[in-house]
Order: structure tokens, then C-alpha cells, then sequence
């Protein structure tokens, strides 16, 4: 096992997968040469030459569009949008074609095609580099959704998403890039400190998708959360001191429901945290299915912690995105209650 | 039958020089300065077709301005022209320090296309409508719109018009003709041709502009807006910054192999040319060309700008990863201000005395609003806009779940 951090880890995973298999292609803005602007695609030009892994025009419903057909004539592309605001010009390719096309061609062509992109806040990114579209992807029929937190399963769920035979939307948490990053900010969380890198299996290890993981055990309290906000969930778990079981859900679709149900009925009681706006984000969703499967083991209403339902702000972000002490403040009310 | 065929293979792009190769330029044609003539405004795109291939260049080598191109300016306006590159470099030089400095999170410089942003703004009458990209702070410097408030923007503090919402110099101030940035590239370019559609429907005067960088032509809506401009001749102009690279990419990955981006114009029946960016007086007159041409109702212009980004892409970029360091230096068309200096001191209207002179003056000027600004605040520390603000304006009248979330975030 090796330490890296979760640019390394999914550097690797491409690596891992352009060696296994020739039908895997990378592409995207400035992924070629430079290995993209967070370097996450470095070398692998270099290694398997201009015609598996390249620059792309500046159009992202270019670059969804040709990976749809490149995947129908039988590759494996893997494109990164190069952040997750500037998926919205390929948002008609991905909604009405990428995720239909099995189901409208019964099953005559598919779409084995892995759109990631960096997500997310924390690095003072404003308005356009900064947001969580998470919810408007696990709203449509036909794609998988996966989101990780830690360099291991960066690596692990990417494999999975690359040898998975339909379209995978892959979210990389960009303030987890290099270890828990606190931006320009001199409010950094304690705990994640511990995780500036993080133990990654060699070789083809994959983490399969669907399946979410315990990050922390706990009796008082279920806490579902996933990507950035795994470590907020843990420090304010710490600094509460409420035994709180923190489950990293890593994929929201297809999504890990009985974990969830076994530790809510087990706690009792169930708070959610994400950093995309509330309404009608992904935490109403997960609110519904606990509330349908659990209802009558609840001890307590179940509340969400979420960024507001405004425009992402460059200067406010501190307030704008849960961290320990509003997460904090709805484990207290949820004990209380 | 099925005939024997070679095996198929993708081509894709590569610019000239990398990092550790010596740049080469030869293979670029650069027609002589005053070798394009200037046509009348209301020509037909088609009979100048090749302007789209040219360059329209007024300043030559020894600094004379030559040519049917040249005269668009006053003396008194080009010192003028020269002060508003100068500031502009002198500003960007600070902010880009005041990021490195933890004063703001982050800066874009417009390091050796100056000319096209100041040379153009001097073209435009108040009331006209710029759609700018990130790199056209010049059209603010150039139309004496307050630095004191662009530097408040990039210090996200109490004064900052934009209440501390938007990434710094994502500026946005309707009476300075200048459009709110977004970051998402080329939607504003389509825009721009609406703006001025609108003008056009409602029997105004006024006209619009569009900006976008060579990588982003790339972009749908930059498509989307030659075929609105063309099908309903409207009065704008649209601007195409060819400053080499976009980030790492070079400008032949959004371009292809052959053509050159004006050339796109031509599908369109858009009039389109190419002009030294780097040439103060080359982009000003063909500016207040296309803005006439667009006044008096002659439709659309495309305009390539061509210039080089002789600094990062951004205050988080190192170009050193991907291009020859001394590619800037090679570039043939020089640089701008060097350029409009040495016609100054060439017609006896300038000196390396007053040159020196000035860039003190500038100098201290930007610093004294820099320490105004910094007397307020900055991300790092001082007066910031209220929390409050950012649940602000995002409807006319707050609905009430904002107002719920605004009381549950306390403020
Ligand atoms: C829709 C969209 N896709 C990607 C980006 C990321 N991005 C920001 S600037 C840039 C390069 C733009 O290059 P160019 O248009 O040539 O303008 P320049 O920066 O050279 O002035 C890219 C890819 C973005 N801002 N918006």
C-alpha cells in the first residue's frame, strides 16, 4: 500500500485502467499534455500516447457528445469536465442521451462513459467553481451517481465506474484533492489534519459502487453525509461529543439503503448533511426514504444540515456550507428532542 | 466488396513549441503594417473576405503609423491611450502581488493584450453595451470607471458592489456598459447579440459588443451567436481575443488546422478581419469601424484580435508547465505599450524622460487607491459585506424560505 493523496489516487486509477484495458480513453480540457488543471491526468499522454488521452476544444456538449459515441462503437472514455459548474452546456447530453440510450435502444447500444468533475466548495471559488449538482444527476433515470472521500476509495470507486457498463456521473470533492484543504481560511477543522493522504491499495483494486461505508461507529445518532462533508460530520461528532454513526454513502445511486435503515433503526435517529443548496437537494431524498422505511423506530424529526438557497458566494462561503458547529447544533437539537 | 483499407488514425493538434524547444514563429504571415486597406462601412461582407486571412496592422517597425488604417486618433488621445495601459498593467502587477499576498483569492492579468481592451473602449459612446470576458478590464480603466471600486471587488470587503458574491474581477456595472461576468465561458457572447437585438427592436441607438477567447469559440454559444448576429444583422460587434493559449491548450485545438478564427465569420455572411492586437492604433480603428458598420445598420462584425497571454492564465496557473519560456519574448508582434511608446517618441509627442515620469505618477496613484481599498479591507481582514448580503437579491422580494434560512444561518 502506498500513501498518495486523492489526485495521485485517481491518476492511478486511470493508469490502472488504460494499461488493463485499450478501449479506455481520457479526454478533456487541458487533460493532454498538461494532465489537467489539477493534474489528475498527468503523464497519461505521455504513457499511452495522443490517441488515448487528449486536449479537448472548450465544449462540453462536444466532449459528452463524441464520448456517447465513441462508447457506442465500443471504447471506454472517461472525460473530466473541468469543473462540475460547466456541466450544464452538456446537460442535454448526458440527460437525454447518455442515460436513455440503453433503455430507448433496448439494450442495442450503451453508454459505458465516466463524466467526472471536480465538486464542491471550500477553495474560494465563487459562483462558478464551487458548486454541489449532485441532486440534478441522481434525478434522472439511467445514471449512477458516486461521489468519494478518501484517496482509497477515489481510486477504487473509479475503477468501478470505468469497468461499469452504464454512465457514471464521478464527483471528486475538490477540497479533498490534495487532504482535507481549509482554503485561504483560518478556520481550519482539527480532524482533518489526520487526513492529508491516505493508504491506497496497488493495482486493481476496486470499491464497488452501491455500497456505503461506516466511518464511524456510533449509538446516539445517524449522520449521512458523503464527500467534503464526512470529515464536518466527524469533527462535530468530536466536538459535541454525541455518539454519532457517521455513514460515507459514497454512491447516491444507485444508493446503500440498507446500511442507512440497519444504523437508523439501530440509532434511532437520523441527521443529513450536504453542502448543496436545500431544496429539493439530495437530503430531501434521503429524509423520504428513512421516513418511509423507519418511521416508527424514530426517536426524534430528523433534521438536515445543507448550504443555503442562494447563489454560492465567493466571500460567505464559510457561512454558506455546513461545517462543525451547525452540523453540531442539529446533533444537539436531535438528542434534545 | 469490401476494398483493403490503411488502418484510420485520430489526429490531434499540437502547437509548435513546448516547453524546452526554441520558439518558432516563421510560419506565421504577418502582412506589413498598412498593407490592408480599409474598406467603407457598408460593404459587403463577401467583397472582403480576405480581411478574415490579413491582419490589419497601422504601426510599423519604426514606429510610424502607415496606411488607409491609420488617423483614427487625436495625440491627446493616444498619450491618453498609452496612460490607460500603463495604469492597467501597473494595476494587474499589484493585484496579481496582493493575491500572492493572501489579499484576495484570486487574479487574471492581462499582460501583453492591453491594447485590445483600452484601444477599444475609446471606440464605444456611453449607452453601449459590452458583454466582456474575463480579460477586458480595460474597457473599465479606459472609461475611467473608479478603480477604487475595482479593487474593492477584488478585496470582497464592505464596499464592494458586488456585496462580496463573485469571484474577483467578475466585475459588473451596467452604467460603465459593462455586463456581469460569468465565469461559465462564452454564454455572454449570444447575449451581447441579443442586447443588441433589442436595441434594434426598440428603434435605439446603441450598440453591443461580445467578447470571447479563442479557446472558448469552441463553445456552442459561440455559434449560437453568429447565427442570430447574421440571420437578424444585428448592430454588434463580436470580439474574438486570440491570445495564443487557452490555460494549456493551444489555440489550434479549438481552431483546427486551417482557417483562421475571423474565417468563421465567413459561413455566417458576417463582415469578419483580423487585426494586430498588439497595435493600439490598428485596434481602434478597426473598432470604430465595426462600430459604425453596426450604428448605421450595417449588421454584424467579426473581429479577431490577434495578441499573445504573455502571463498565466491566472494566479493559479504556471505556464512554464506547458509552453517555452521564452515564447512571450518571441512573439512577433511585440508588446502593445512598448509599441505605442515608440510612435509617441518617433512624432516628437513623447520622450523616455516623460515615459519614466510617468510610470512613477501611475504607480503612486495605484498605490494610494490600493491602500484606500486596503483602508476598508480585504479577504484576509477588515470591513467584509455582511453574511446577510448573500441572501440578498436573489429574488426581487425574499421569499420566505430565505427569510427562514436567513434567520436559521443568524444573520
Ligand atoms: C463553460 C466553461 N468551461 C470551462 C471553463 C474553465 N476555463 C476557464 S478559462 C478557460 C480557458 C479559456 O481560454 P480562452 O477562451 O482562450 O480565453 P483566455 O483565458 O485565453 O483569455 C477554461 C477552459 C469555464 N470557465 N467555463
Amino acid at each position: 500500500m502506498a500513501q498518495m493523496t486523492m489526485i495521485e489516487a485517481i491518476r492511478e486509477a486511470h493508469d490502472v485502467a488504460m494499461e488493463a484495458d485499450e478501449r479506455v480513453v481520457v479526454f478533456g480540457e487541458d487533460v493532454g499534455f498538461f494532465g489537467g488543471v489539477f493534474r489528475c491526468t498527468a503523464g497519461l499522454q505521455e504513457k499511452y500516447g495522443k490517441s488515448r488521452c487528449f486536449d479537448a476544444p472548450i465544449n462540453e456538449s462536444g466532449i459528452v457528445g463524441t464520448a456517447i459515441g465513441m462508447a457506442a462503437f465500443g471504447l471506454k472514455p472517461v472525460i473530466e469536465i473541468q469543473f462540475a459548474d460547466y456541466v450544464y452546456p452538456a446537460y442535454d447530453q448526458i440527460v437525454s442521451e447518455a442515460a436513455r440510450l440503453r433503455h430507448r435502444s433496448n439494450g442495442d447500444f450503451t453508454c459505458p462513459i465516466v463524466i467526472r468533475m471536480p465538486t464542491g466548495g471550500g477553495i474560494f471559488g465563487g459562483q462558478t467553481h464551487s458548486q454541489s449538482p449532485e441532486a440534478i444527476f441522481t434525478h434522472v433515470s439511467g445514471l449512477k451517481v458516486v461521489i468519494p472521500s478518501n484517496p482509497r476509495d477515489a481510486k477504487g470507486l473509479l475503477l468501478a465506474a470505468i469497468e461499469d457498463p452504464d454512465p457514471v456521473i464521478f464527483l471528486e470533492p475538490k477540497r479533498l484533492y490534495n487532504g482535507p484543504f481549509d482554503g485561504h481560511h483560518n478556520k481550519p477543522i482539527e480532524s482533518w489534519k489526520k487526513h492529508p493522504q491516505g493508504e491506497v491499495p496497488e493495482g486493481k483494486q476496486i470499491v464497488p459502487l452501491g455500497k456505503a461505508h461506516i466511518q464511524k461507529e456510533g449509538s446516539d445518532v445517524t449522520v449521512l453525509a458523503y464527500g467534503t462533508m464526512v470529515y464536518v460530520a466527524e469533527a462535530a461528532a468530536a466536538e459535541t461529543g454525541v455518539d454519532a454513526e457517521v455513514i460515507d454513502l459514497r454512491t447516491l445511486m444507485p444508493l446503500d439503503l440498507d446500511t442507512i435503515v440497519d444504523s437508523v433503526k439501530k440509532t434511532g435517529r437520523c441527521v443529513v448533511v450536504h453542502e448543496a443548496t436545500r431544496t429539493s437537494g439530495f437530503g430531501a431524498e434521503l429524509m423520504s426514504l428513512v421516513q418511509e422505511a423507519c418511521f416508527y423506530h424514530l426517536e426524534a424529526p430528523m433534521v438536515r444540515v445543507t448550504g443555503w438557497d442562494t447563489p454560492y458566494p465567493h466571500a460567505q462561503e464559510w457561512e454558506y456550507f455546513p461545517g462543525p458547529v451547525r452540523v453540531g447544533e442539529a446533533l444537539r437539537k436531535v438528542m434534545e428532542d | 466488396m469490401t476494398e483493403a483499407v490503411k488502418p484510420l488514425s485520430l489526429n490531434v493538434p499540437e502547437p509548435g513549441c513546448r516547453p524546452g524547444d526554441t520558439p518558432d514563429f516563421s510560419d506565421f504571415e504577418i502582412p506589413r503594417a498598412g498593407a490592408v486597406a480599409q474598406p467603407d462601412v457598408d460593404v459587403d461582407p463577401d467583397d472582403i473576405r480576405d480581411l478574415a486571412f490579413s491582419i490589419v496592422r497601422v504601426l510599423n517597425k519604426e514606429g510610424d503609423a502607415v496606411g488607409d488604417w491609420a488617423g483614427s486618433l487625436s495625440v491627446d488621445e493616444l498619450r491618453a491611450g498609452l496612460r490607460h495601459m500603463l495604469t492597467l498593467r501597473t494595476f494587474d502587477a499589484r493585484m496579481q502581488n496582493a493575491q500572492r499576498q493572501g489579499k484576495t483569492s484570486f487574479y487574471m492579468q492581462h499582460l501583453g493584450e492591453e491594447a485590445v481592451s483600452c484601444a477599444f473602449a475609446r471606440a464605444l459612446q456611453p449607452g453601449d453595451m459590452n458583454f466582456p470576458t474575463y480579460r477586458q478590464a480595460g474597457l473599465l480603466i479606459a472609461s475611467e470607471y473608479p478603480m477604487l471600486t475595482m479593487m474593492n471587488q477584488i478585496y470582497s470587503n464592505a464596499e464592494d458592489p458586488l456585496a462580496g458574491r463573485q469571484l474577483p474581477i467578475m466585475y459588473s456595472s451596467k452604467e460603465h456598459g459593462f455586463f456581469s461576468i460569468s465565469g461559465n465561458l462564452g454564454t455572454q457572447f449570444v447575449q451581447s447579440v441579443g442586447w443588441a437585438m433589442a436595441s434594434a427592436i426598440s428603434g435605439d441607438t446603441k450598440i453591443a459588443t461580445g467578447w470571447i477567447g479563442d479557446g472558448s469559440t469552441a463553445e456552442s454559444d459561440f455559434h449560437a451567436a453568429m447565427v442570430f448576429a447574421s440571420t437578424y444583422k444585428a448592430p454588434v460587434v463580436l470580439n474574438i481575443v486570440n491570445n495564443q493559449w487557452a490555460i494549456s491548450t493551444f489555440q489550434g485545438i479549438a481552431r483546427g488546422g486551417v482557417g483562421t478564427f475571423a474565417a468563421r465569420g465567413h459561413g455566417f455572411g458576417i463582415a469578419s478581419l483580423r487585426v494586430d492586437g498588439n497595435d493600439y492604433l490598428a485596434v481602434h480603428a478597426v473598432a470604430k469601424w465595426a462600430a459604425k458598420r453596426a450604428r448605421e445598420g450595417h449588421g454584424p462584425t467579426l473581429i479577431e484580435h490577434v495578441t499573445y497571454r504573455a502571463g498565466g492564465h491566472s494566479t493559479s496557473d504556471d505556464p512554464s508547465a506547458y509552453r517555452s519560456k521564452s515564447e512571450a519574448a518571441a512573439w512577433p508582434l511585440g508588446d502593445p505599450i512598448e509599441r505605442l511608446k515608440q510612435h509617441l517618441i518617433k512624432i516628437g509627442e513623447w520622450s523616455e524622460d516623460r515615459h519614466a515620469q510617468a510610470e512613477v505618477e501611475i504607480l503612486d496613484g495605484v498605490i494610494s487607491v490600493q491602500k484606500e481599498a486596503e483602508a476598508i479591507g480585504t479577504l484576509a481582514g477588515g470591513k467584509a459585506p455582511s453574511p446577510r448580503d448573500m441572501f440578498e437579491g436573489v429574488y426581487e422580494t425574499m421569499p420566505p424560505h430565505l427569510i427562514r434560512q436567513r434567520q436559521e444561518a443568524g444573520f
